[in-house]
């Protein structure tokens, strides 16, 4: 029963390289989303706070359809890409990666939002009269303060994008080797004839990646959280 | 020399203050809620004043007329908060040399042991601040804004979260501060016999207005 295929293999490979590729690439953005939406007054604040939630609300297909009219070769920005700087998405484990970042995204912006929230602005202001400039204050004060909830959101992040389906599907399709991720290889599987073994392997997997990132998560929150207060 | 002439409204309550001190320690007297805090935040930049001009040793800090405003970090005043504000992830040693960090000053171990010999702190260095005493966080507090070497020093009510035992283990500091540090302070104190011992000048403020600016004797009446 657990022998895995060398297909199942470069689905699993391929979903942990998409879901590493879009946390990573997402966290400096988020990390800087969180820090405006925390800090941060401007003209049309509640917009991007909405913009941000939007993709947990929509269905996964209108969002990976969005993506597709947007980054495809014929979209706006995709056609730019594509001719500019030579980048495809459509299609591609990058455009895997943009679909299950942008799907992750609200998942983990919210706790690093939350925990610089928590950080005191009087330890900011305090760093500020030692000669801190505002980004040495956000890099040497609010940072490692915001750290728990900051990895927690890329635990979040990780877990939300190796379990995408919807929009990674339209958007990218489903093609063995290139954008069959996990949850695509299962999918197939179950409209296959004799996939319930493979499918089964598959789920047993994805659930032990799953489990492994919440376990991780509590392990670093902890650690980043004695690291803050501790004595 | 310190020049503060501002106003600043807060809520419905008006703060406008005007005073020239040369003191080497100026003391801000006032019950709770006249507005001291307000106006040592102004001088420390992170508050702006509505109107007026606040500038030191002919430096402009701010200036609302002229649209000058100096951030905090680029003023050099160093400010001990009631509440100490040590960085709870850094161990009072690096709590310590965080201003020279941020300013990129040189290492300077003498003016380091100094400080640390002038308020005792020298066994505490490898503490977090959460394992030390409400006196001995706002030691640190004082070591770490000298050690940023300003060109003044604000002190909010530094003894005012401490029961009186604790303030009277660190009002010898004060004093010694005061004496050998060379750095003009501003002390903020509702206590008249706090301000006795540590202020050479007094300016004295109710309800946002200066009613009293002098010597130590303006306390007395």
């Amino acid at each position: 029963m657990f022998d895995i295929s060398p297909t199942e293999w470069t689905a699993i490979a391929l979903s942990l390289r998409v879901a590493t590729v879009a946390t990573l690439i997402a966290t400096p953005i988020g990390i800087g989303v969180a820090w405006l939406l925390a800090r941060r007054d401007f003209w049309g604040k509640s917009l991007i706070d909405a913009l941000i939630y939007l993709p947990l609300v929509l269905p996964p297909v209108v969002t990976g359809y969005l993506l597709l009219l947007t980054f495809g070769r014929r979209g706006l920005v995709g056609a730019w890409l594509a001719n500019q700087l030579g980048i495809v998405l459509a299609f591609r484990w990058t455009g895997a990666a943009l679909a299950c970042g942008v799907m992750s995204f609200p998942l983990l912006v919210r706790p690093m939002r939350l925990s610089i929230e928590a950080v005191d602005r009087k330890l900011e202001q305090a760093a500020a009269t030692l000669g801190a400039a505002p980004w040495q204050v956000f890099l040497t004060v609010t940072l490692p303060l915001a750290l728990p909830g900051v990895l927690a959101g890329m635990v979040l992040g990780f877990a939300k994008a190796i379990g995408e389906f919807g929009a990674t599907i339209t958007f990218v399709s489903n093609i063995p080797g290139e954008t069959q991720t996990i949850s695509s290889a299962i999918y197939s599987l179950t409209q296959t004839p004799d996939g319930d073994a493979a499918a089964l392997r598959l789920v047993v997997v994805s659930i032990l990646i799953a489990t492994t990132a919440l376990v991780a998560s509590e392990v670093f929150a902890r650690r980043a959280t004695r690291r803050v207060h501790g004595n | 020399m310190l020049h503060v002439d501002v106003s600043k409204q807060l809520g419905d309550f008006l703060l406008e203050a005007s005073f020239t001190s040369e003191g080497r320690v100026t003391g801000l007297f006032g019950a709770s809620g006249a507005g001291k805090t307000s106006l040592i935040n102004m001088i420390a930049g992170l508050v702006r004043p509505d109107r007026g001009v606040i500038a030191i040793d002919g430096e402009t800090l701010d200036d609302t007329a002229a649209r000058i405003h100096v951030p905090p970090h680029r003023r050099r005043i160093g400010y001990v908060f009631q509440d100490a504000r040590l960085f709870p992830h850094l161990n009072v040693r690096q709590n310590l040399d965080y201003g020279r960090r941020m300013n990129r000053l040189a290492d300077d171990p003498a003016q380091r042991t100094r400080v640390i010999d002038l308020l005792d702190i020298g066994k505490l260095l490898d503490r977090r601040p959460g394992r030390l005493s409400g006196g001995e966080r706002q030691r640190v507090a004082f070591g770490r804004a000298l050690l940023s070497k300003p060109r003044l020093l604000l002190l909010d009510e530094p003894l005012g979260a401490l029961d009186e035992g604790r303030k009277h283990e660190i009002l010898p500091y004060l004093v010694r501060l005061r004496d050998e540090a060379g750095i003009p302070m501003v002390y903020v104190s509702h206590d008249a016999a706090e301000l006795r011992q540590l202020a050479t000048q007094i300016v004295m403020l109710r309800s946002g207005h200066i009613t009293a600016f002098g010597g130590v004797k303006v306390l007395t009446s």
